[in-house]
């Protein structure tokens, strides 16, 4: 135990990490705000969203300390995101097959 | 009980733990666990909007443009600064300077204050134009273009709950981080212990990762349709 409180202050932490953070979202930001003026039809959608889960993953990395976190917060991070993941996907998939009802009825 | 720990009979260690870094590994697992319940919280707004949109895919788009978007790419500056100055007043606590992290919690609550004072504007614009569902919404189609107000009008809806709970969490940030200026003026967290600021951190991110989605899902949908 003593060893693990030690290590926690080896070496001094660093500012760098938390400003090339702030960097690279601010960047993110203005791209996705460039790239949401072409008209790319369905992949609009696809690039503004990649885009968001890219800067999420920087500030849940960066900012909330999650690359040095234990396995058992890393655990919890990802489940929180995947039942997200499994609740919009399941409705979707009541959602988006409704309209197969009608053409299983009509026989084609 | 590991007597011979480093942090034992620290002022700040409570007797149900071991040590600090058991300690603080508790609070930050629990922080993680209550943002999970946030997630979900949003997550039903979020679902909606996903079931809504492709739904209505073309009027959410058109609904969009009348969202000001300098306004919107303003506020997610802002809360990507309040998001860095946030995460330098924990670094100011790792390096034991109580009066940098009263000066950091500071200007993220003046970012998060930004942040509110710019929403009270673009909702103001909203009620002069009639765009806040209720009796008195009026949406004016854009000539040529397909005409679905009651459409448009389930667009406002979800702007505003979704937005009006992400603003409700930036009031609660905002009341959170005030309550941690007097402990660290008076040099309460240091390198040792500052779990108080690690978790209220956690929650600041979190908000702001909300505006992350928020921003593109409804100011950004119509920037390529229209003029």
């Amino acid at each position: 135990m003593a060893v693990h409180a030690d290590a926690t202050h080896a070496h001094a932490p660093s500012r760098k990490p938390y400003f090339l953070t702030c960097g690279f979202l601010l960047v993110m930001t203005l791209i996705t705000y460039v790239v949401a003026k072409f008209d790319l039809g369905p992949l609009n959608d696809v690039v503004a969203l990649s885009i968001a889960v890219f800067k999420a993953t920087a500030v849940v990395l960066f900012f909330m300390h999650v690359r040095h976190s234990s396995n058992l917060t890393k655990l919890t991070v990802v489940s929180g995101f995947l039942w997200l993941a499994f609740m919009i996907l399941i409705t979707l998939s009541d959602y988006l097959t409704r309209g197969w009802l009608d053409t299983f009825a009509s026989g084609r | 009980m590991h007597n011979g720990s480093a942090t034992a009979g620290h002022v700040r260690l409570q007797h149900h733990f071991d040590d600090l870094e058991q300690q603080r590994e508790a609070s930050t697992f629990g922080m993680w666990v209550f943002l999970c319940t946030e997630i979900l919280f949003f997550g039903g707004l979020f679902t909606t909007y996903v079931v809504y949109r492709q739904r209505f895919h073309g009027v959410f788009a058109q609904a969009s443009r009348d969202l000001n978007v300098v306004w919107g790419g303003t506020n997610t500056a802002v809360l990507i600064c309040s998001s860095l100055t946030m995460a330098l007043a924990i670094w100011s606590a790792q390096i034991n300077r109580r009066k940098l992290i009263v000066a950091f919690l500071l200007i993220t609550m003046a970012f998060g204050l930004t942040f509110l004072g710019i929403k009270t504007i673009e909702y103001k614009e909203k009620f002069d134009h009639h765009l806040v569902p209720g009796p008195h919404f009026h949406y004016v189609c854009p000539p040529g273009e397909p005409c679905h107000p009651e459409q448009a009008e389930v667009f406002f809806s979800l702007y505003f709950a979704m937005t009006g709970l992400h603003a409700l969490h930036m009031i609660v940030g905002v009341g959170l981080l005030s309550y941690l200026l007097l402990p660290s003026w008076q040099g309460r967290y240091t390198s040792e212990w500052h779990n108080p600021l690690e978790c209220i951190g956690l929650y600041w991110h979190f908000v702001d990762i909300v505006w992350i989605f928020l921003f593109p899902l409804l100011y950004l949908i119509g920037a390529h349709s229209g003029h």
